[in-house]
């Protein structure tokens, strides 16, 4: 310590280092040495490292967005064939419900034509029975009034004259 | 010296100039042009700094940077944008020139920062060699790129005709003032801040003045972490400045 005090005492006689014109030769030299040496060195190895570190990331960058915006385009191809699809499903599960719609329309008309025709058969033979029933029930009306009226007859003593009583109660029964 | 001589009644010991003597690294001897000193120590760690953040950081060629990698690219695009934006494109043939300038000044002033370092930035004779060396190249392209029309540079043909050779004195004047504004703003600031964190230092002997004097020192230390980034970057702007008016002397 004591001979940098002594040595600074001797060179600093001028109060600023900096003015000590004595240093300068050996600090211009070192300056170009280092700046020199620097210069080599960036312009050999690092700047053109780094220039291509930076264009070979633009390059990835750009490369990336491209193939980005490759599949952002197949996406909405899918999506394009996705939509078609739902749509061609939407519309053929539609052309089947109509189809069964109109099957069992067909289906149900069929069956009403045959239970009415069959409804009219019935009804048909049935107005059949209640008109031979209604034939007898007037034969047999005119059976009884001839019996009752033979029977009256006889009961009050008159001769039997079925003739009579016949065409009497016929006559009566048209009237 | 005075401040030595006050220094014997207070006990206050002021050197606050000590820190920028060139002294040899080995031996006593005089300080001759090759003698290794500590501005050579001090150098080569600024160009060890360089070396470390643009070859070594950037060594893996990584797509995805580390951080140091990161640092060095930043450092390259920010010279390579400021050349492009302030001395043209044309400007960016000499962007190898003015990286060096810049990373060896930013280094160089970071390294000053180190407690008990040499500030090799903060001699004249270091910063007045790149000024002038800017200054020369400059110069030396305007006229090997325009010729004897390269003078038009001090000749304003929009000013009206009876101003012109005034303010082409004053132009050619700041003309050659440029490399001595260009040199000592950078040497003095950096000179400055060390000098009074220096004095603040020596003030920290005064134990109740400590304190304050320890407060001091930190927000000097974080204003000159400030200028020397500034300083480089401002030494560096002014060369891309330089550079267009030597490209472009056309106003």
């Amino acid at each position: 310590m004591a001979s940098n005090s002594s040595q600074a005492a001797e060179t600093a006689s001028p109060g600023m280092p900096q003015l000590d014109f004595s240093s300068f030769g050996n600090q211009i030299f070192w300056l170009v040495v280092t700046l020199v040496v620097i210069y080599v060195i960036l312009t050999r190895v690092a700047l053109p490292r780094i220039a291509d570190v930076l264009a070979e990331r633009r390059e990835s960058i750009s490369n990336d967005i491209a193939a980005a915006e490759d599949l952002k385009l197949k996406a909405v191809a899918a999506e394009e064939t996705y939509d078609k699809a739902l749509a061609d499903a939407r519309a053929e599960a539609g052309n089947i419900v109509e189809g069964a719609k109109a099957e069992m329309k067909a289906e149900l008309a069929t069956a009403i034509s045959k239970a009415d025709a069959e409804i009219a058969e019935k009804i048909v033979e049935g107005e059949k029975i209640i008109q031979e029933i209604r034939s007898n029930a007037l034969e047999s009306v005119e059976e009884v009034a001839k019996s009752t009226a033979t029977a009256i007859i006889e009961a009050l003593g008159g001769k039997d004259d079925s003739k009579f009583v016949d065409k009497a109660v016929s006559s009566e029964m048209k009237g | 010296m005075a401040s030595e001589a006050n220094s014997e009644g207070t006990g206050l010991v002021f050197h606050p100039m000590d820190q920028f003597i060139v002294k040899p690294l080995f031996g006593d001897g005089p300080v001759m042009w090759y003698t290794v000193t500590n501005v050579t120590l001090w150098m080569a760690f600024s160009v060890a700094a360089v070396v470390l953040l643009l070859v070594v950081g950037t060594s893996r060629r990584a797509i995805v940077p580390s951080r140091s990698q990161s640092i060095g690219e930043l450092a390259y695009g920010f010279v390579y944008k400021m050349v492009e934006d302030v001395a043209g494109k044309d400007a960016v043939g000499y962007f190898p020139y003015i990286m060096t300038l810049f990373m060896f000044i930013v280094c160089a002033n970071f390294l000053g920062l180190v407690p008990m370092s040499f500030t090799t930035t903060s001699h004249i004779a270091v910063t007045a060699v790149m000024a002038m060396g800017v200054f020369l190249t400059v110069t030396v392209i305007g006229f090997f790129k325009h010729g004897f029309s390269f003078l038009s540079l001090f000749w304003i043909s929009s000013a009206p005709l009876p101003l012109r050779p005034i303010l082409a004195l004053i132009e050619i004047i700041s003309y050659f003032v440029r490399p001595v504004s260009h040199s000592i703003r950078l040497a003095g600031n950096m000179m400055a801040g060390h000098a009074v964190i220096k004095v603040f230092a020596a003030f920290a002997g005064i134990a109740v003045i400590a304190p304050l004097s320890v407060l001091a020192i930190t927000a000097i230390y974080a204003l000159e972490i400030l200028v020397s980034f500034i300083q480089a970057y401002v030494f560096a702007i002014l060369t891309c400045v330089y550079l267009k008016d030597a490209l472009h002397p056309h106003h």
